[in-house]
């Protein structure tokens, strides 16, 4: 059976992971090759390394980062942030990357989806999505680390995303990121049952209990986790087995 | 010993050639016909439409592969390199695959989501030189929107909105559905297998 996926994500900049400093209690804990390997070797069944610098300086470094770092896995590897054009993406691919993730520069500009996709192939596209509730109802996409807003509706964005070729979905609850209290599985829900291609859930998780609820609640295909995965505090091993019992098909052990 | 990687613009080589460069073989990325035919075993990856497939009919890369598979040099099918050693694709019906295999490839069906991705089961049946070592139920990372139907060869099924063809494997000729490169563990000893079979 197809099993969810656990994808472990690496904030980095300027060639250091910015959050992780005690994950199994490696001595190198902001190094982004030793990080993702650490994760694939403890059962992550994929890798996002999210490139959040915010100067050109920081951010020269990160193809060699992605060479480094993909150098060491065996497993899918994704790279996202501050990809603006398919130059980006060919030179991040070429750096040994398997998918990108897009955001910001695909929401001024939508062709840059299907630019991707017909030269890479949907299955090596990521759209990216930051999704604020800004009504009972509604739900509204951010541009630019959700500083922006863009007038546009998330889940009218990820049906649009789809058909221009997108081959994932990540949603980032922006009520929920960094709050630990769960998933939204509201609009995972929406969103995952709106588009026939696998949606990824981010943002809130704290516990083994919030990736059952968005598996089984909020139908999501995948769950994406930071800090609860770093440090230490939920273990894969542990939250594999959660899952496990709890009867949704995971990989493991791996 | 060279191992061919086929360059047919079909999506991205890098990480297949990595991973035969972390297992100390000897990869090369070509497009060139003549250093296809002089190499010691060929892989065919490639992912997205059928009718990529196209540029090896034009290239004289189908010939050159043809060839070196009837020299017995084996060659390993990736994702849509598996699949166009099927007959067909209904994804692009003009164009004619190797037809080492029966059969046409197939969209999934609609009441599953397209494309299959993520970590699914193998079930094996049947003795593979590839698949040797490689316990039953073996997890193994997919990423594809057709699939092939289950044949004479197969040698492991997946189940996603029905049964597939996983693994294909005929003499020296072997097809997988699933990215090796990226399975880990099981993906890294199944292409040791390739890269220790002999001519």
């Amino acid at each position: 059976m197809l099993t969810k996926r656990i994808i472990a994500c690496l904030d980095v900049t300027g060639g250091r992971v910015v959050k992780g400093v005690q994950f199994l209690n490696l001595r190198d804990a902001g190094d982004p090759a030793d990080l993702a390997e650490a994760h694939s070797a403890a059962g992550a069944d994929e890798i996002v390394l999210l490139d959040i610098s915010a100067t050109a300086e920081e951010r020269t470094t990160l193809l060699d980062t992605v060479r480094r770092t993909a150098r060491r896995l065996f497993i899918p590897f994704t790279v996202g942030g501050g990809i603006r054009c398919l130059g980006d993406a060919s030179a991040v691919f070429d750096a040994g990357a398997d998918k990108v993730s897009v955001n910001s520069a695909a929401l001024r500009d939508p062709n840059l989806i299907s630019c991707i996709a017909d030269r890479f192939g949907s299955q090596a596209v990521i759209v990216a999505i930051d999704a604020k509730r800004t009504s009972e109802q509604q739900y509204e996409a951010f541009a630019k680390g959700g500083r922006t807003p863009t007038g546009k509706d998330a889940q009218a964005w990820a049906k649009e995303a789809e058909q221009r070729g997108a081959g994932e979905i990540l949603l980032t609850s922006m009520d929920r990121d960094g709050t630990r209290s769960g998933f939204d599985c509201e609009i995972t829900r929406r969103i995952a049952d709106s588009v026939r291609i696998p949606v990824i859930a981010s943002g809130g998780a704290g516990s083994a209990a919030h990736f059952v609820e968005v598996f089984r609640e909020g139908h999501a295909d995948a769950a994406l986790a930071a800090s609860i995965l770093h440090y230490g505090t939920t273990p894969m091993a542990e939250l594999k087995q959660t899952l496990r019992s709890a009867g949704i098909p995971v990989r493991w052990p791996c | 010993m060279t191992i061919a990687i086929v360059d047919y613009g079909a999506g991205n080589l890098a990480s297949v050639k990595k991973a035969f460069d972390t297992l100390g073989a000897k990869a090369i990325v070509t497009g060139e016909p003549e250093r296809v035919s002089k190499a010691e075993k060929v892989v065919v990856p490639g992912v997205g439409h059928f009718a990529a497939t196209v540029a090896l009919d034009v290239s004289g890369l189908r010939e050159a592969i043809e060839g070196a598979i009837a020299r017995g040099v084996p060659a390993l099918g990736i994702c849509l390199g598996m699949q166009w050693m099927f007959a067909s694709s209904s994804e692009a019906l003009e164009l004619d695959g190797l037809a080492i295999f029966a059969g046409e490839c197939t969209r999934f069906p609609a009441e599953v989501k397209a494309p299959h991705v993520g970590w699914n089961q193998l079930t094996r049946m049947g003795g593979s030189r590839l698949l040797n070592g490689v316990p039953d139920a073996s997890y193994v990372y997919f990423t594809h929107s057709y699939r092939a139907p289950v044949v004479q060869q197969t040698v492991a099924t997946c189940e996603y909105g029905g049964l597939f063809s996983a693994v294909v494997e005929q003499g020296n000729v072997f097809g997988v559905q699933f990215h090796p490169e990226k399975s880990g563990t099981v993906g890294k000893h199944l292409l040791e297998n390739f890269c220790g079979l002999s001519c």
